[in-house]
């Protein structure tokens, strides 16, 4: 060895020292549940499908939706967005807009005439699903794309259920609803509308079904005796709602109009009644604001357009010009309580608004199923009725009763029919740990205030039905969906690769993510701290 | 502001990377081919802010100096842990000779290179702030003085850390090292003693001085890339949190250089012929506190209100002298 003056050894490079050994705790790269994905009921991967918005892919996101949910423009109006009250970015300042990014994305794909196809072969297998409501709907989607050929039997004259014979059009416009709907026939679904089941068996039997997913929805309006010498001035909300759509002439409520219930369903009919004319639009509700199942916004919206609540009231008695109502006061356990206080009010309508039962006559006689004490029909954990394959999901079977609920059971209600079909079982893979607030580290994120979406003007809502709600342009959906804090799940922002002082992380390029070159690594722990959104952690080494 | 800040995208140009941003928004540090001329391999703690700081500031400056670079380097930790003889962690020319030196060796270095007409080549100088503020302050100073072509990096943790955490004129007032024990209302290294030597360094009216935070890439590769395009004697101070020097978690490193800089109590700034041009503004201004209880060398401050009253005192008077707020409370320009 030929060396220069004073020199003894040869230059080697560091590399030839293997600092990974120091390390008592090694990082890895995870990837963890975001609390959206957690919470929505249909399943969709919101995360998943912002990131594809976040770069302009606007198509590519609306793919991602579809993969779990077939309804994006509905669902981005009527879904009571439980991802929003769960997102992670609210701690920071407001959640993301999510659900005002799916209506756009919904409504790119209406616009532009984006479809899906069925790529599976076909299974032969013919499945029946009763009821064009989401849940139906969705089943049916889902089933299609998994090669089966399905059928839906529906008794209204139109698709849709609830979406269509429900929610007014002032919050859920029917062009969407019809443009969604016709994606999911244009599958090559078959839609019979007017076609009642009466007997589950004898329709399977006849046209030789292999399976059926049921989903009627609840119809039936629940009523209390209240006294009154003119029973036509007393009707059911969702009577009132389904009239809107089905009969020419809008029904006659009267000048003064008055809402027993404290539902959305009782939101949605006030303010029905204040389009149609009424001066007075009041709802009375035996309980207080707080204790209301209808949402919060949905009440802001009515009392901006004139809807007058009652709070601590119940309906006595009814005579020619109104209505007698008691004071009620809430005891100890939160239970309101009469107080013998009495007060009258002037009204031409009554319109009760206390919920719906399940029309169950169809699953009394089918062998096996079971109808609970409150009227659902119970299901096992894959959506199967007692009486093996036949299905059931939506308002039918206990659960909280709204649209998403009820298309995320369509869904799962096809994985396990397809697995049912295939005789086979279907296992969902299983959870990744939450992604928790505290697992971000949000230095890294942007101020960005949330984006609000534009309103009608008043006169116009006390007037007309268009939609209250705008929609968001181009601009400000990206903007939005860049809100995104991507949680629990690498969004390659490279802080891992940059802030490791041992340069111990390799980049493998766009869309590949990183990977860790443990010959080195200390174990110092910099890159977990500072990844944004929780993706790597520390485990410790054996030792 | 060298670069453009951008501040919507997710992570605008807070992060490293950013995929929703043009390629020339993102750091060098993030690219596939930056020159990772401070590799695997090296000796320094884990976590170790130096290190981190000198392979930022060299690798962004031999992508400003299209590779061609000269490093000449005090004695001191980032000597030491890099280049245990025969091994080196160092991918580029780079030169050891004495502690108190490396400004010296570079205007030598500098000037050879003139002679042989290979002014191409650029040279750096780089040392702790030990062999910078206190044994190489002469040698600094002259090269300053002589405007020599080089640009001097001194990566600031506050003490001489390669010799076991002993004070030195950059360790900042109530921090306890080897030689500044705290002892009862005694806050460890005194108040109003030591060196701002950026502002010494301006006062040579020099081309380019700027203070820097490794946790503040984008600035700071800024910073590197605006001194490599100007001649002359330029001067980039680089704050470098010390795990072991400062009793602090590996972990933390990043987090405690963003809390000195969002407290007010290490102002960063660029200053060009003597004359403030920029001051970074605090994004998310902390108190003192948080950056202090992160560190053992401050632990007995909060037994102390006094103390604890004057560092915060520090903080306060940096942001009036250096304009570090907006007009609004804590928002960034
Ligand atoms: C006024 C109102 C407003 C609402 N607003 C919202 C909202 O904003 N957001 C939200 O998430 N949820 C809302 N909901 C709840 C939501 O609409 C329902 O939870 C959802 O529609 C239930 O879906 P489903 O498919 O189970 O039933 P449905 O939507 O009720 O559909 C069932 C379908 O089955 C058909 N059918 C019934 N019996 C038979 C039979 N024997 N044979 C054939 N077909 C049959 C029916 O005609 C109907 O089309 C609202 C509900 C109401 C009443
Ligand atoms: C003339 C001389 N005196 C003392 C030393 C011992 N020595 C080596 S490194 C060092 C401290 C270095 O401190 P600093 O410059 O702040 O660098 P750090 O290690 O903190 O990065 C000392 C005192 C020496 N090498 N040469
Ligand atoms: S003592 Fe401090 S400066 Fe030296 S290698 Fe360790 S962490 Fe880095
Ligand atoms: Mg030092």
């Amino acid at each position: 060895m030929k060396t220069p003056f004073a020199i003894t050894l040869d230059v080697g490079s560091s590399l030839l020292n293997k600092t990974g050994s120091w390390r008592t705790e090694r990082p890895v790269y995870v990837d963890r549940l975001p609390p959206c994905n957690n919470a929505c009921p249909a399943g969709e991967n919101i995360q998943q499908w912002l990131f594809h918005a976040e770069e302009g892919d606007y198509e590519q996101a609306w793919r991602e939706i579809m993969r779990n949910n077939p309804m994006p423009a509905i669902m981005g109006r009527a879904c009571y967005h439980p991802c929003e009250s769960s997102c992670n970015r609210a701690q920071l300042d407001q959640a993301v807009n999510i659900h005002a990014v799916e209506r756009f994305l919904g409504d790119q794909a209406l616009r532009h005439g984006w479809q899906v196809e069925v790529s599976a072969q076909s299974s032969g297998k013919r499945v029946l699903v009763i009821g064009a409501g989401p849940s139906g709907l969705s089943a049916a989607y889902h089933l299609a794309l998994a090669g089966h050929d399905v059928v839906i039997h529906e008794a209204g004259p139109l698709p849709g259920g609830m979406m269509r014979f429900g929610i007014p059009k002032y919050r859920l416009p029917r062009d969407v609803v019809d443009g969604e709907i016709q994606r999911i026939v244009d599958l090559g679904v078959t839609l019979r509308l007017n076609t009642k089941v009466e007997d589950i068996p004898a329709t399977m039997q006849d046209e030789g079904y292999d399976a059926c997913f049921v989903a009627i929805g609840a119809h039936v309006a629940k009523r209390v005796d209240i006294p009154t010498p003119d029973a036509s001035r007393i009707l059911d909300a969702v009577s009132v709602l389904r009239d809107m759509e089905t009969e020419s002439e809008p029904p006659m409520l009267g000048r003064r109009v008055v809402v027993y219930g404290g539902g959305n369903t009782a939101v949605d009919v006030a303010r029905t009644a204040k389009r149609l004319g009424a001066a007075e639009a009041v709802i009375v509700y035996r309980r207080t604001r707080d204790q209301m199942p209808a949402h919060d916004f949905e009440m802001d919206d009515a009392m901006e357009e004139g809807v007058v609540v009652n709070w601590l009231r119940t309906i006595t008695s009814m005579d020619d010009t109104g209505f007698t109502i008691e004071k009620m006061e809430l005891d100890e356990d939160g239970w309101p309580q009469p107080t013998g206080e009495f007060e009258t009010i002037e009204a031409d309508t009554l319109v009760m608004a206390l919920g719906q039962n399940v029309d169950t006559s169809i699953l009394e006689n089918l062998p096996g199923a079971s109808v609970k004490k409150d009227g659902v029909v119970e299901v096992g954990s894959d959506m199967m009725t007692g009486h093996p394959g036949i299905f059931a999901g939506g308002d039918m079977v206990p659960s909280e009763r709204t649209v998403t609920v009820a298309a995320g059971h369509g869904k799962k209600a096809a994985r396990h029919i397809d697995a049912y079909l295939r005789g086979g079982k279907y296992t969902p893979a299983p959870k990744h740990e939450l992604a928790d607030h505290g697992l971000l580290n949000t230095w890294y994120y942007t101020d960005a205030e949330q984006t609000v979406q534009p309103l009608l003007d008043d006169i116009r809502r006390q007037t007309t039905f268009e939609e209250v709600t705008g929609g968001l342009d181009e601009s400000n959906a990206l903007y939005e969906a860049r809100r995104c804090l991507s949680c629990g799940n690498c969004f390659e922002c490279d802080n891992c690769y940059g802030v490791c002082p041992d340069n111990s992380i390799t980049k493998l390029g766009p869309g590949k993510r990183f990977e860790f070159k443990y010959d080195y690594c200390k174990g110092c722990g910099l890159c977990a701290a500072e990844c944004p959104c929780g993706a790597i952690k520390m485990v410790p080494e054996e030792i | 502001m060298s670069y453009q800040q951008v501040k919507f995208y997710q992570t605008g140009t807070l992060t490293v990377g950013n995929r929703l941003l043009d390629e020339q928004q993102r750091t060098v540090q993030a690219t596939l081919d930056r020159s990772n001329s401070l590799d695997s391999g090296h000796r320094a703690c884990q976590g170790c802010g130096e290190a981190l700081g000198a392979r930022y500031a060299i690798d962004a400056a031999m992508r400003a100096a299209d590779n061609q670079l000269v490093a000449t380097n005090a004695t001191g930790c980032l000597e030491v842990f890099t280049t245990p003889y025969p091994e080196s962690a160092w991918r580029i020319p780079w030169i050891h000779s004495l502690f108190g030196n490396a400004a010296a060796v570079a205007t030598g270095v500098a000037a050879a290179l003139k002679v042989k007409g290979r002014e191409g080549i650029r040279v750096i100088a780089q040392g702790g702030d030990g062999g910078t503020t206190d044994i190489g302050f002469g040698c600094l100073s002259g090269m300053f003085e002589r405007n020599d072509d080089v640009l001097y990096i001194c990566y600031d943790n506050q003490a001489y850390m390669n010799t076991g955490v002993q004070r030195s004129s950059a360790t900042p007032g109530a921090a306890r090292t080897a030689t500044t024990q705290p002892l009862g209302p005694q806050p460890g290294a005194e108040f109003g003693k030591g060196k701002n030597v950026p502002l010494i360094a301006m006062a040579h009216m020099i081309p380019y001085v700027a203070t820097a935070s490794v946790h503040d890439l984008h600035d700071l590769e800024a910073k590197v890339t605006r001194a490599m395009l100007l001649h002359g004697a330029r001067y980039i101070q680089v704050f470098v949190p010390c795990p072991l020097g400062w009793g602090a978690r590996p972990a933390d490193t990043m987090k405690i250089a963003r809390l000195a800089v969002e407290s007010g109590l290490y102002p960063l700034f660029e200053a060009e012929h003597g004359e403030i041009v920029n001051v970074t503004r605090l994004r998310h201004r902390a108190d003192v506190e948080e950056y202090l209880t992160l560190q053992r060398r401050f632990a007995h401050v909060f037994k102390h209100p006094e103390q604890l009253q004057h560092i915060r005192a520090i903080a306060d008077q940096n942001i009036r002298k250096f304009g570090l707020l907006d007009a609004q409370e804590g928002v960034a320009r």
